[in-house]
């Protein structure tokens, strides 16, 4: 993605190394004790392309222009849709006495997260006031002074979309977000604890993540190097992971693996899969920032959910003798998780290769997680489920180091992503495989650890689970009050 | 009078209706239920998971004849629902003791 913000604060980064450098040097004296201590931090910090000085951003200023950003503007539109979309996809897969509470894990969080990112999510993602690589500021609180005093100044030198656009697009991410990890804990997670859960997530997991990736920090092309299109590590590597330690913290539902029951309603599922790759355009493709060359991302999300859902069913056919509707609402899905983090970075055939590649890690990723059903044999004690990190997980993970060997120079240029441009090239895509696998490491640690802290201190105060008979009862009408299906209101 | 219970496969309802309407036979209640027999269930899957479902979508039809009607109903309904497989369903029949038709009153056979 292309993302930096006003003020040039993504060198930040390169700013607080600096300092850092100069404080710990300045004890030594001899020249050769100063090589190597300078090499000690830099490799312990995981900061070696930054030794080499990065090639300075020189972006042109640019007038907002009108159809980049109502790119901005109809992507939004299509990420907010998303989210009902997840709730379906997820919803279908619960019991019936379930499945509004199942919903309402994603859908509320248009309510929670979208009044908390206008408040200060933004900021803490995309501010700069900390002069921090890992995360943000707070002068942008209530979207203050976002865009100008008219909300259409540009978001920053060598962007033509207004800031207010961007603001919202993002925080359409956000949203969507936790919404993802809610798979990993249906069926037994008290509602409570999962507002309060989303709340603490999303303010010290998701922004400091957005700032890294994206908010010229840490891990981005003006860090490390690592490039991320459309959120393969902020949104699905992190929400997969989480997904993971909730599951394993939360634990399993009342009888697990005995007791689960099969989805109550595929239409649904087709629903949300539906919704979720009519969303995706928006997601991937107008985080091309500009309408001009949106058209690549476009397709190459469309082809690799195509790629990903047939590869899916062609598997199920030969191993089990039918292609399943499930199998081709997941397929689709693992396809544009997979194509996220490399949507404007590669070819279309590049694209394909991605569906066809990420919906067979999937595949394996699912059956080994899965339960095997009442009639098969338990493979797992993990509940985890959804398949939220089998398929956001292990598809956003495969997809980001596969954007690393299948990058194309020319879409990733030097002064948008200077420290990824130069990796690529001076060690080419699998001197970018590592790099991308670097961040890959760094967020399954920032985000397991940082993920399992909120729960304690959560078990710990407020508690995470519904008592066991709640449970048996059904969360539609424990935690809300309402049941989905009612046969005597007519 | 008589009860007739008929589970049957639901792709046969129009049949048996058919069939009992040639009797004259008018009025019919239809439920949906599960259930299984010698069938047992069957076995699908989601995402590699496997589950026997043992409980299979039938349809049970309940109708209340007069007694001289119960041997041609019964095998109107069997000729009807039958496919010659395993799962064609079963039908039972009970006494009944009085029936009430509420708009006018009347009771007895006259009711039905």
């Amino acid at each position: 993605m292309y993302r930096t913000h006003p003020s040039g604060g993504g060198l930040s980064a390169l700013a607080t190394f600096d300092r850092f450098r100069t404080k710990v040097l300045a004890g030594v004296d001899t020249p050769r004790l100063r090589r190597y201590a300078f090499g000690l931090i830099a490799v312990a910090a995981g900061l070696l392309p930054l030794m080499a000085g990065s090639a300075k951003a020189a972006l042109a200023k640019m007038p907002t222009d009108g159809a980049d950003t109502l790119l901005m503007l109809m992507g939004s539109a299509l990420v907010l849709l998303m989210t009902p979309g997840l709730a379906f996809f997820y919803g279908g897969f619960t019991r019936s006495k379930n499945v509004l509470n199942t919903m309402m894990m994603s859908f509320f969080l248009m309510g929670l997260i979208g009044v908390l990112w206008v408040v200060v999510g933004y900021s803490l993602a995309f501010g700069v006031g900390f002069n921090n690589p890992f995360i943000g500021g707070l002068e942008f609180m209530w979207l203050n002074g976002v865009g100008g005093p008219l909300g259409d100044a540009p978001l920053a030198d060598g962007f033509a979309i207004s800031a207010t656009s961007f603001a919202l697009f993002q925080g359409m991410f956000a949203i969507i977000t936790p919404a993802l990890i809610s798979g990993a804990v249906v069926e037994r997670i008290s509602f409570k604890a999962w507002f309060w859960f989303c709340l603490l997530w999303s303010l010290f997991i998701y922004s400091p993540m957005a700032k890294m990736v994206w908010g010229g920090g840490f891990l981005g092309p003006l860090g490390i190097g690592a490039i991320d299109f459309a959120g393969g590590t902020v949104v699905h590597i992190a929400s997969g992971v989480a997904a993971l330690v909730t599951a394993a913290v939360v634990g399993a539902r009342k009888g697990y693996p005995e007791s689960i029951r099969p989805p109550h309603n595929v239409p649904f599922i087709l629903l949300g899969a539906g919704l979720l790759w009519f969303g995706w355009f928006g997601f991937n493709g107008a985080s091309y920032f500009a309408a001009k060359g949106a058209g690549l991302c476009f397709i190459t999300t469309s082809t690799a959910a195509s790629a990903g859902l047939f590869t899916w069913c062609m598997i199920e056919w030969f191993k089990d003798g039918k292609p399943t509707a499930v199998g081709a609402a997941t397929g689709a899905v693992a396809g544009l998780v997979g194509i996220t983090p490399g949507a404007g970075f590669v070819s279309i055939g590049s694209s394909i290769l991605i569906g066809i590649l990420v919906a067979a890690g999937c595949f394996i990723a699912v059956q080994l997680s899965g339960a095997g059903g009442s009639g098969g044999s338990a493979s797992s004690k993990l509940d985890e489920s959804l398949d939220a990190f089998s398929v956001h997980g292990v598809g956003g993970t495969i997809g980001a180091l596969l954007t690393g060997l299948l990058a194309v120079k020319e879409l990733v240029p030097a002064d948008y992503f200077p420290n990824s441009a130069k990796i690529l090239e001076e060690s080419g895509n699998f001197g970018l495989f590592i790099v991308q696998l670097k961040a890959v490491l760094i967020t399954y640690g920032f985000v397991g650890i940082g993920t399992l802290v909120i729960l304690l201190i959560l078990k710990a105060t407020i508690g995470l689970r519904v008592t066991a008979e709640d449970e048996s009862r059904g969360l539609d009408f424990v935690c809300h009050g309402e049941e989905a299906y009612d046969p005597m209101t007519n | 009078m008589k009860m007739i219970t008929a589970m049957i496969r639901p792709t046969k309802l129009d049949d048996v209706k058919d069939a009992l309407l040639a009797l004259d036979i008018i009025g019919m209640t239809v439920t949906d239920a599960r259930g299984f027999g010698r069938q047992k269930g069957q076995v699908e899957r989601y995402r590699g998971n496997e589950f026997t479902v043992d409980f299979l979508p039938k349809l049970k039809v309940v109708i209340v004849v007069d007694d001289a009607k119960v041997d041609a109903a019964l095998e109107s309904i069997t000729k009807a629902a039958r496919t010659g497989e395993i799962g064609d369903g079963k039908i039972f029949v009970t006494p009944v003791e009085n029936a009430v038709r509420i708009r006018t009153g009347e009771s007895g056979p006259t009711a039905l």
